[in-house]
């Protein structure tokens, strides 16, 4: 599913590499925690599945394919199977709920009658049926991160990148919001989720990825937060 | 791709910088105006040198009596009949010449009168004081100097002379002010393209979040930008249009308004030739912007 090979990534102007030699395996059906401190390289790790950065050096292999050699017109192709949500949820506030998942589907050209279909399906997935008429700034914090994961999900990617998807919300919501993502999880999507909540590492005992000034220095099944103890 | 999604956006886009939008327009009319303008005058001034040309013949004056002694290479007087022979035949060998016609010096002092009538000038000339000539008319007329090489240092001819140089200014006259017609043409296009590529920072600027979400979720680059390229094409094109009826105005106002009733002498373009520049003036006006879009998006629009 996702396959790291000695990859370093140092940004231009910069001296110290952001992610130094990184190899992992992430198979299909996994949910990984990533945690480290602010600068350890959870966020450029992120950027190399999306591709929104390339590596310096080594291979990022994501979906069976090598992201160095994935040409940038097939790049949208590759997108589309992958979910992505963030702590700042980043949904269009002059649209609808419904709107702004429909969004999602419009752009890369689904035909109306599918997303009329898929639209409510998906919002009642994640606990918000009835609420496709309502603006997001009407929502509470836990409500826009599900309208954001609806439109994550709206396409069933085959993996989901969280990143620190919790960061804004309380202890209780944030059960919530991880509740919905192991739902996603067991239909089979990988779920990546960088994240700072020792509460839920430790709870939902995943497998954890430690991060430390750009070095992977822990991986561990059912692993807990673990630094700072 | 979802034409009523990528219209929104468009009318999105365009009302949101209805300033920018409204100075590509009048930016383009403007610049695609003059350029229009500019081949319209290339068109007449070829239109003017098809018909001049072709009514100017090359003159070779021969030497006068009065001449003789003038030190001059008519020092020996008149030429004589057997040198007008000899240059009358060799004429007709070269493949240049068209035509060769002989005017007598009763003949060119007719022509002299038609044209000074019995103005106190015209009073003062004699027959025999008009040089006789030959009017030879060139296929190609700008081949002139062939002419003149060959025949100007014979005995007996006194000169050739091309009546195109007395035309020839006007024509010049012409090419100029359609050169400075194209200059001022090229500046407004790069402030058409600057305010363009403007725009379309802008118009990327404000639409970030959406264009965000659109990478994010796997839009192609061709639908992410085909709302910024196509906003860009139509600012472009209703400039266009209103550099059509610049030009069209211009046409009707100057030339069938105007110049047409001064100077009945001149042969004027007609509608074929605005026609022919209309089509072209909206072609551009299309693709320019839309293609000066595309490079600003590259720069402005990471996709």
């Amino acid at each position: 599913m996702i396959r790291f090979d000695n990859v370093s990534k140092t940004y231009p102007k910069q001296n110290r590499p952001a992610l130094r030699d990184v190899s992992l395996e992430i198979e299909r059906g996994e949910f990984i925690f990533l945690v480290g401190s602010s600068g350890s390289g959870k966020s450029t790790f992120l950027r190399l599945l999306l591709r929104e950065e390339r590596a310096s050096h080594g291979a990022v292999h994501v979906l069976g394919k090598d992201l160095a050699k994935l040409s940038n017109w097939k790049l949208p192709q590759m997108r589309r199977q992958v979910g992505t949500i963030f702590q700042d949820f980043r949904l269009l506030p002059n649209k609808t709920v419904g709107q702004n998942v429909a969004f999602a589907l419009e752009v890369i050209g689904k035909p109306r009658g599918q997303i009329r279909k898929t639209v409510p399906e998906v919002l009642e997935l994640v606990g918000l049926g009835g609420k496709e008429d309502r603006m997001p700034g009407e929502l509470s914090g836990g409500e826009q991160q599900r309208v954001a994961i609806a439109r994550a999900f709206v396409n069933r990617p085959m993996l989901l990148i969280a990143d620190e998807p919790t960061g804004n919300l309380d202890p209780q919501t944030s059960v919530g919001i991880m509740k919905l993502l192991d739902r996603i999880n067991r239909t089979g999507t990988t779920v990546v989720m960088a994240t700072h909540d020792q509460q839920i590492v430790d709870q939902m005992r995943k497998r954890v990825m430690e991060l430390e000034k750009g070095r992977l220095v822990r991986d561990q099944s059912r692993g807990v937060y673990g630094y700072q103890h | 791709m979802r034409a009523q999604f990528v219209l929104s956006e468009i009318g999105v886009g365009l009302r949101r910088n209805l300033t920018m939008t409204f100075a590509v327009i009048v930016s383009v009319a403007l610049s695609l105006g003059l350029f229009g303008a500019s081949l319209l005058m290339s068109d007449q001034v070829d239109k003017m040198k098809g018909y001049w040309y072709d009514k100017v013949n090359v003159s070779i004056f021969f030497c006068n009596k009065n001449d003789a002694g003038s030190g001059t290479h008519c020092a020996k007087g008149a030429a004589t009949e057997q040198q007008k022979n000899d240059i009358k035949a060799e004429l007709n060998r070269l493949p240049l010449v068209q035509s060769v016609q002989y005017e007598s010096s009763d003949a060119a002092y007719k022509h002299y009168k038609e044209q000074f009538g019995d103005t106190p000038v015209a009073g003062l000339v004699t027959p025999d004081q008009l040089p006789e000539s030959f009017r030879v008319k060139l296929k190609d007329p700008t081949k002139f100097a062939v002419i003149k090489s060959a025949f100007s240092e014979r005995p007996g001819v006194q000169e050739v002379q091309d009546q195109r140089g007395t035309v020839e200014p006007l024509f010049n006259l012409l090419d100029g002010m359609r050169i400075a017609a194209l200059c001022v043409m090229m500046l407004m296009l790069v402030v058409a393209l600057l305010l363009i590529v403007n725009t379309v920072r802008v118009s990327a600027f404000s639409r970030r979040r959406e264009t965000g979400i659109m990478r994010l979720v796997g839009a192609s680059s061709f639908y992410i930008q085909m709302p910024f390229i196509m906003e860009a094409a139509i600012a472009g094109l209703i400039g266009a249009v209103f550099a059509c009826v610049l030009i069209v105005g211009g046409k009707y106002a100057l030339i069938n308004n105007w110049l047409a009733k001064k100077i009945q002498v001149v042969n004027f373009i007609g509608w074929d030739s605005v026609a022919s520049v209309l089509p072209l003036v909206l072609l551009i006006g299309l693709l320019m912007p839309a293609i000066a879009a595309f490079f600003a998006l590259r720069k402005y629009l990471k996709v």
